[in-house]
């Protein structure tokens, strides 16, 4: 019965395929995009403003007050600001660290340095918030102790702290790409370059860095679209600073439909960014 | 290129910054679970062990414990069956609309979660009624994790080819026998790999989880956040997250181990 089932299912190609297909793409279509679909309807609706009930009636208020209101405007830039930075910071942090495990150290170490990069991402992401609100804690947090003798002291809960703990969070998601994009990198380019007589700033600016570009976007598609939406960070070490995430998160209990509106923000930067990152072919390497 | 000893010692500095940057607040965390002060005070004049015998008895705990595993676990299964599908659906089948469904499949974790949690919660709770609890996080975490088993199973089986499989239908295995003896052994560390990353990814999920849960389930990460803000719970949340902090060097370890076209884990 079995054996004749197996059969059957393998001369039916057609079949076979609609078989796999069917439950995850239904999961998928139903559970996510519908919900997705759902949700930039309502962007659409309004509330009741006594009874805090949905109104289902088609309008664009949400949208003209969202544009009008000049509060939102400075949430917005402030957001782009804080992701644009983290996304810099990452990378600048994230090139010679990756050129370094690629190009120079030996493979013993290589694998032990790639561990090391990796083990972070698996250590929960509130707990390295948390870390961050005692490194940053203004007064007797451990960046003062550490680094207060220097001169250097803690910029306390804000903006920075933001952008500080969102690189900390995210800096393995561009160490990673870079890495792989200098791996299949042949060293002989680089000796080429340096036969040439190329300094090797020079060739760092001329050959390295146009051919691990691709690689850079797809690890600033991680800096960048997690900053974008986060709200927890925000929460934790932002002081009274808001994301677009906070906005939405305040406003998903008492008018969903502003909170709707909001959330397109991010979504449609998203949309744009991956519709130009496709054009460079950086997607291919991922 | 020759790289000057400068440069290189330059290079090995940066390495070192970057790294003291990422290993700094971990230890700073550890360190901090042993801190005899119930309050914040670094540097901590005076150690104990008291704060994780309390932790480990600690009720709260263990309840978060148990529903992060077990949201986990199912969201997981659930993962690996549709990731599986997917990947040989892709990798093995010419079709209309595969670029699409590689777009889709990414699409619940490039998106920020806030817009995922709000819209999940709107979609279950005002549209079909359903109240949030176990089932609505697993059906969250799921369809994020499917994008996880989908990437290591994809990889695997591209690099498989089909030329094993073709063999063994030559020798006269059927489809079923076939599946069982020579693909599966063959793809089983990546979907290991796949299962253990999609489970990390669940574990640690705290903005779906916070739409999806409602009051009834606190998963680790929703429970550490309703304590971080409460002074006299701050041991206990210390002890936690020096916990996990420790645990992320198994999966580590684990996949290392076990596959070579995972070594990055299978997000990129």
């Amino acid at each position: 019965m079995l054996n004749s089932l197996s059969n059957y299912f393998h001369k039916k190609q057609r079949l076979r395929l609609i078989a796999l297909l069917t439950t995850p793409v239904l999961w998928l279509v139903v559970a996510y995009l519908g919900a997705l679909a759902m949700l930039l309807v309502t962007a659409f609706f309004t509330i009741n403003s006594f009874t805090g009930n949905v109104i289902q009636q088609f309008n664009l208020g949400n949208f003209q007050d969202m544009l009008t209101d000049v509060a939102y405007k400075n949430v917005f830039l402030r957001t782009l600001g804080i992701a644009i930075s983290v996304t810099l910071i990452c990378s600048v942090l994230a090139i010679p660290m990756a050129f370094y495990m690629a190009k120079i150290t030996g493979p013993r170490s290589q694998k032990i340095l790639v561990a090391l990069v990796l083990t972070p991402l698996w250590a929960s992401y509130l707990v390295k918030i948390y870390a961050w609100r005692t490194m940053l804690e203004p007064g007797n947090g451990v960046l003062d102790w550490l680094l207060g003798p220097i001169g250097i002291h803690s910029p306390g809960f804000g903006g920075p702290a933001i952008v500080i703990g969102l690189s900390y969070l995210w800096l393995p998601y561009m160490i990673l790409p870079i890495y792989a994009g200098l791996e299949r990198l042949p060293n002989n380019l680089l000796d080429a370059s340096g036969d040439l007589g190329a300094h090797n700033f020079y060739t760092f600016r001329k050959i390295i860095l146009p051919l691990i570009f691709p690689s850079l976007v797809a690890g600033s598609m991680f800096t960048f679209s997690l900053s974008l939406g986060d709200y927890i960070t925000a929460q934790i070490i932002g002081g009274k600073l808001q994301m677009l995430g906070n906005v939405v998160y305040q406003n998903f209990s008492i008018n969903l439909p502003f909170a709707a509106t909001i959330a397109m923000i991010p979504v449609s930067i998203m949309a744009l960014y991956l519709y130009l990152v496709r054009r460079t072919g950086a997607l291919a390497s991922m | 290129m020759t790289i000057s000893r400068n440069a290189r010692l330059l290079l090995a500095s940066l390495l070192g910054v970057g790294l003291a940057f990422i290993y700094v607040p971990l230890s700073v965390v550890i360190i901090n679970s042993f801190n005899a002060s119930k309050t914040f005070s670094w540097p901590p004049s005076q150690f104990t062990t008291m704060w994780w015998s309390k932790a480990i008895e600690n009720t709260g705990v263990r309840e978060a414990l148990k529903w992060s595993v077990l949201a986990g676990l199912s969201a997981t299964a659930i993962a690996l069956v549709l990731g599986t599908c997917l990947a040989f659906a892709v990798s093995r089948y010419q079709f209309f609309g595969r670029e699409v469904i590689s777009l889709l499949v990414v699409l619940p974790i490039s998106l920020p979660g806030v817009v995922t949690g709000i819209a999940l919660n709107n979609a279950f709770t005002k549209q079909l009624g359903m109240s949030t609890g176990l089932l609505t996080v697993v059906i969250g975490h799921a369809t994020f994790c499917i994008v996880i088993v989908y990437n290591n199973a994809i990889a695997r089986l591209r690099r498989m080819g089909t030329s094993l499989q073709e063999a063994s239908m030559d020798l006269g295995a059927n489809g079923m026998t076939t599946f069982r003896l020579i693909t599966l052994p063959n793809l089983a560390s990546a979907l290991f790999a796949g299962g253990l990353l999609a489970f990390g990814l669940s574990f640690d999920e705290i903005v779906v989880t916070t739409f999806t849960a409602g009051p009834g389930i606190q998963t680790l990460p929703i429970w550490i956040y309703n304590n971080l803000f409460r002074p006299n719970q701050a041991p206990i949340v210390n002890v936690v997250a020096a916990t996990l902090v420790v645990l992320s060097i198994v999966p580590i370890y684990l996949s290392q181990r076990l596959s070579q076209d995972t070594t990055t884990g299978g997000r990129f």
